[in-house]
């Protein structure tokens, strides 16, 4: 059957047989290799993507049901090509990865995170990535990452005064003190 | 592609899907799928025909009709978990949905498709049997109800028959002034299918007597169960009396072993987290921090 998809802001169209998870179809047949198959039965969370800006498992759902929704996958995070968005950043600079399997899948439950909540406890971004499992068992620096990317996002929103006043914005590449 | 092959079809209305059931004993309801989907890829599920009702309308919403929550069956279980009206009539299942699955699987999951599958250790079933919930069943026929006792049978099996699909859970709001909860569960991991779950809800009146009292264990054996904790009414227990309660209720449970947990340690979990969860709902009626 023919399938009309939304994903990252493009209309994209595949055929498909209906039992063909949304995960498939975007690797196998959109090229988008970033969702990553990891058990293929809803548990590791490493094929995370965002369904109308909501993460849920590209596994447990078929190609047939997507249609009509706005899906994001780890290709639609960067603002443009070479760049990294401030979560992909973060990751990078407090070592949120090590083999990068749950990285697409985390940076994504943490996305919709943020979105959300601008100011996430422990607890909220110990929540929100529950359901992405890591075996590298980088959960430490993953939460680093996610911490750090919150704190860069509230200061991009808010006015230069006052976020110069007592805590200047972090390099990007800089020391977080 | 791990399933096997189906067809896919999307009913435009509740009366179509009904019909499309009645007429093909291996066409099976999908709605969010994510209990479903994982049964295909293992293939422990081969239906012929998927039937998606997830796109309905009419079977998506949160309503408050006379004394009951009723939620539509494919209602997600974020949508709930965000309603400040479920939370504030049904505090109980506000308790228990953190409880089930994660953020990413709630975001899809909806409350019918919970019930429709009956796991033994689902949170909203224990739910729905601790308040003596309503399951609407909808089929070519018309509309009935079941109470979530009868509904419930046995793992992954329920009174649903071909042609039948859940379209609502209609759940007792309790409209006494002082109305505590309780849910206690022990998994492998957070969200991990419970061993055990205990849900419970008391209701006080202005003396802090028990006036009604409601506790249901789950993951234990083949279903949810309600103990019978009506000894609770009248009075004021204290510690011991509940302990001893919930002992003698217990004894109706039938505790599964498994890889996990031997039907003893069930037992004995059983118990305790029933206890807890009632302590809980009291200090949380009296107004006591949990």
């Amino acid at each position: 059957m023919k399938v009309s998809l939304n994903v990252n802001g493009r209309t994209r169209e595949a055929e498909v047989e209906p039992r063909k998870t949304l995960l498939d179809t975007l690797r196998e047949d959109l090229s988008l290799v970033g969702s990553h198959a990891g058990c293929e039965h809803g548990v590791c969370g490493a094929c995370t993507i965002l369904l109308d800006g909501e993460p849920v498992r590209s596994c447990l759902m078929f190609a047939a049901q997507a249609d009509g929704y706005a899906i994001t996958t780890i290709e639609g995070l960067a603002p443009a090509p070479g760049e990294l968005s401030v979560l992909q950043d973060a990751f990078c600079e407090t070592h949120g990865m090590q083999c990068g399997y749950c990285t697409p899948g985390m940076i994504l439950a943490a996305q919709a995170l943020l979105q959300r909540v601008t100011e996430p406890s422990r607890e909220d971004i110990v929540d929100a990535i529950s359901g992405n499992i890591c075996r590298c068992t980088g959960y430490g620096q993953i939460v680093e990452a996610i911490e750090l990317a919150a704190e860069r996002l509230r200061q991009v929103n808010m006015p230069r005064s006052s976020a110069n006043a007592d805590n200047a914005p972090a390099a990007p590449h800089g020391d977080r003190s | 592609m791990k399933p096997a092959p189906f067809e896919y079809v999307r009913p435009g209305s509740i009366a179509e899907a009904c019909e499309l059931l009645a007429a093909d004993e291996d066409a099976r309801v999908i709605s969010g799928g994510q209990t479903l989907v994982p049964m295909l890829a293992m293939r422990l599920a081969r239906p012929a025909r998927l039937v998606d009702i997830y796109r309905l309308p009419e079977l998506n919403g949160i309503r408050i009709d006379g004394d009951v929550l009723a939620i539509g069956a494919t209602t997600r279980q974020v949508q709930v978990e965000r309603s400040a009206a479920a939370q504030q009539a049904l505090p109980l299942l506000a308790r228990a949905l953190p409880w089930v699955g994660h953020p990413p699987t709630r975001n899809r999951g909806t409350v019918g498709g919970s019930v429709a599958h009956a796991d033994p250790s689902a949170e909203i079933p224990l739910v729905a049997v601790t308040l003596a919930a309503e399951i609407e069943i909808t089929n070519p026929d018309g509309v009935s109800t079941m109470p979530a006792d009868d509904f419930f049978i046995g793992p992954m099996l329920t009174a649903v028959m071909p042609g039948d699909c859940v379209t609502a859970v209609r759940f007792p709001i309790w409209r006494h002034a002082r109305v505590g909860t309780g849910f206690h569960e022990v998994s492998a991991r957070q969200s991990d299918f419970a061993f055990v779950a205990a849900a419970a809800q008391i209701a006080l009146d202005d003396n802090g007597q028990c006036i009604e009292a409601a506790l249901g264990i789950g993951g234990v054996g083949d279903r949810a169960v309600r103990l019978d904790v009506s000894g609770l009414i009248g009075g004021r227990p204290d510690k011991t009396a509940i302990v001893e309660l919930v002992r003698d209720a217990s004894q109706v449970l039938e505790a599964t072993s498994d890889l996990h947990a031997s039907a003893d340690y069930r037992m004995r979990v059983a118990v305790t987290l029933g206890v807890r969860a009632l302590e809980d709902a009291f200090r949380d009626a009296q107004g006591g921090a949990q």
